[in-house]
């Protein structure tokens, strides 16, 4: 008899030892990001990202009176690890919520896994194919490439330009910006009369450039694609004079960009992601605090210039930590239909205003565009 | 008229550019017929170095020859540390240890560095000079002078001083060169440091109008390959006109055709010269005497 009162008090102990466990259990957040390999340029500023602001809401006392473990697995820029540490975060690891992963193809590579475990999942890829079809599961940060377009097409628009050239690099970025800038200027109305590319290791664009100047009519020149190549071209472009209004994407709004220029981007319009202008916003703005914010933290944690890719993963865990806290739950099906509903929150991307149809949620209202005056960003009305 | 003085204009520029780096291809063949594919980081090394040596606040000379002499030390390295320890194996084998030198030293300069772009200032500043219409920038003659003053440098080390003898001797045959008394060892030793020296003064003379980053030397070593190849492996004079003769057909295939397919274009030559020369446009075939 005394045996069995033992084990009974024994048996109620260690449930409520449990459940007192259960109440401090962590929520599980998972991230897959490519902090090594070809896009390792992405991925490191998204981890330190990641870690500092999941620290900082602990800090804080944490969500639902619950801390955060983030779990986060390095893919090394390739698809077919990020799968497999996708298929451990839902099997071993329990994760309510995903963020990653860093590029497009790892993204469209781990999607089916969350979609099956109806897990919620934030990607960092800039790709519109994440978000288009809508999958339930399956949100996104990045602008797209096509906003980037629509934005520089709609300004070339506004002051008068119906033929344009395009010049824009043959890597993934150019060739998506190529495209989409391509449908842009033909919904819009505006002839392509000349369309140059070069390669991402190209050490002069002069014979493209010339073509450029030489073709009958040309009222502005666009040039996309991602690093070195774009302050080449710009430099070309100043030495052989071409006489053209030159836009850039969102590649070129950095402050590298301007400096290997030398002086040449003078006058470059750039169509600029919210972080590099954010200090130039009015203080009304609704935008500015937060990506001024996170801006001065990133400079501040790693002696750098804040970059965009960085603020994709901010804004990842902002809106899931976001669905957490209204949805007063950290189940998975609680946080997708919470992020889905989110409106109006001011990312260091964009403003977010998700719905059942859009799982991207920012519009071309939170890119500006700038030019280049002094060596520094001004923006342009 | 204009358009194709600045398509010349700029295929020479470019084919100087992979002039320099092919140069540097042929030292080390000549004296070991290993074809060093690490010699895309010799030129990046010399490049960042000056970089972060001027960042630092060293005077631009300074830096410059403190580069030189860094990328001349690491090419010591590779050969003491990778190369010779597999000196019995086949050329082969010592060719795919440079592919990983390679691998390994922009791995290293990614750390170092980072992943970040960077220029050097113009030795002549960046105004560009009006040829008829067409624009040259100043530093495309520092590279002119520099890659003809470095194949006239070499041309004189090798056919005039006994150093150079001694190279084509060790080149031909190891055993005779060290029979007739001649320090093999050491031969192979400067064709590194000759071919570090070589890569770093390319890097740092072209910065300014390529820029540098960490992986700079992979398309350089490419597009250099492919000019010594042209060229002919091992003649310093074909290594130059090979990259000439590739940067030109670029820039017009580029300004012609399509930019789409100026690489292409380029590689085809390439593979057309060497139907007609097999050995390159300078050449010569190899017997092998019994």
């Amino acid at each position: 008899m005394n045996k069995l009162k033992l084990f009974a008090a024994a048996a109620v102990t260690a449930l409520s030892a449990a459940s007192a466990a259960q109440a401090a259990d962590p929520i599980r957040i998972g991230a897959v990001i490519s902090k090594t390999g070809p896009a390792a340029f992405l991925g490191e500023p998204q981890d330190i990202t990641l870690r500092h602001y999941v620290d900082k809401i602990n800090a804080d006392g944490g969500l639902l009176g619950r801390q955060i473990e983030l779990i986060i697995y390095d893919d090394a820029t390739n698809a077919n690890n990020a799968r497999t540490f996708s298929t451990r975060l839902v099997e071993e690891d329990k994760v309510v919520a995903m963020i990653g992963a860093s590029t497009t193809g790892a993204t469209l590579a781990i999607a089916p896994v969350f979609e099956d475990a109806e897990i919620p999942m934030v990607s960092l890829g800039a790709g519109l194919a994440i978000v288009e079809p809508v999958r339930p599961y399956v949100f996104k940060t990045p602008h797209t490439d096509q906003l980037v377009c629509n934005k520089t097409i709609t300004h070339m628009k506004s002051q008068g330009y119906d033929e344009i050239a395009l010049i824009t690099g043959t890597g993934g970025i150019g060739k998506s910006m190529r495209k989409e800038c391509t449908a842009a200027a033909e919904a819009a109305g505006i002839k392509i009369i000349a369309d140059e590319t070069f390669n991402p290791k190209d050490v002069d664009m002069s014979p493209q450039l010339t073509r450029i100047k030489g073709t009958e009519g040309v009222d502005a020149v666009f040039v996309g694609g991602f690093g070195q190549p774009l302050a080449v071209v710009t430099r070309n472009y100043a030495q052989l004079g071409l006489p053209f209004p030159q836009y850039h994407s969102h590649g070129s709004a950095s402050k590298v960009y301007v400096d290997l220029s030398e002086g040449a981007a003078e006058g470059v319009l750039v169509t600029g992601p919210l972080l590099v202008v954010a200090s130039h916003l009015d203080d009304s703005n609704p935008l500015k605090a937060a990506a001024v914010e996170y801006s001065d933290t990133y400079t501040e944690l790693t002696g750098e210039v804040v970059s965009s890719f960085g603020g994709y993963a901010y804004d990842a865990l902002l809106l899931i930590t976001n669905a957490i806290t209204t949805a007063g739950s950290d189940d998975p099906a609680a946080i997708r239909d919470a992020i889905e509903a989110t409106q109006n929150l001011p990312g260091v991307t964009g403003m977010f205003n998700m719905s059942a149809s859009d799982h991207l949620g920012i519009d071309q209202d939170s890119l500006f565009m700038v030019v280049v005056k002094d060596g520094n960003w001004v923006m342009v009305e | 008229m204009s358009e194709f003085l600045q398509f010349a204009i700029s295929g020479i520029t470019v084919g100087m550019i992979y002039g320099a780096v092919a140069l540097g291809f042929t030292v080390i063949y000549n004296a070991s017929h290993v074809v060093n594919f690490a010699q895309g980081e010799f030129v990046m090394l010399g490049a960042m170095f000056t970089v972060f040596g001027i960042s630092y606040g060293l005077p631009y000379p300074v830096a410059a020859i403190l580069a030189i002499g860094i990328t001349c030390l690491v090419s010591i390295a590779l050969y003491e540390l990778a190369i010779r320890p597999a000196r019995n194996a086949p050329v082969f084998a010592l060719i795919i240890i440079t592919i990983g030198a390679s691998i390994f030293l922009r791995g290293v300069a990614q750390i170092a560095f980072g992943t970040s772009f960077f220029s050097l200032p113009a030795v002549l500043g960046t105004d560009s000079i009006d040829i008829a219409g067409a624009v040259l920038q100043r530093q495309s003659l520092v590279v002119i002078v520099t890659t003809v003053a470095m194949l006239g440098g070499l041309w004189l080390l090798m056919s005039k001083t006994l150093l150079g003898k001694g190279v084509v001797a060790a080149s031909n045959d190891q055993m005779a060169a060290r029979m007739s008394g001649i320090n093999v060892r050491s031969i192979i030793r400067l064709s590194f440091v000759l071919s570090a020296a070589i890569g770093a003064i390319g890097g740092i003379v072209i910065t300014p109008i390529a820029l540098a980053s960490h992986d700079m030397g992979t398309l350089l070593a490419l597009k250099g390959f492919a000019a010594a190849m042209l060229g002919g492996m091992g003649n310093p004079v074909g290594a130059v006109v090979g990259g000439l003769l590739v940067g030109l057909s670029e820039a017009f295939s580029a300004g012609y055709l399509s930019s789409d397919y100026k690489d292409a274009t380029a590689f085809i030559i390439i593979l057309l010269v060497l139907f007609a020369f097999p050995n390159g446009l300078f050449g010569r075939e190899t017997h092998e005497r019994v």
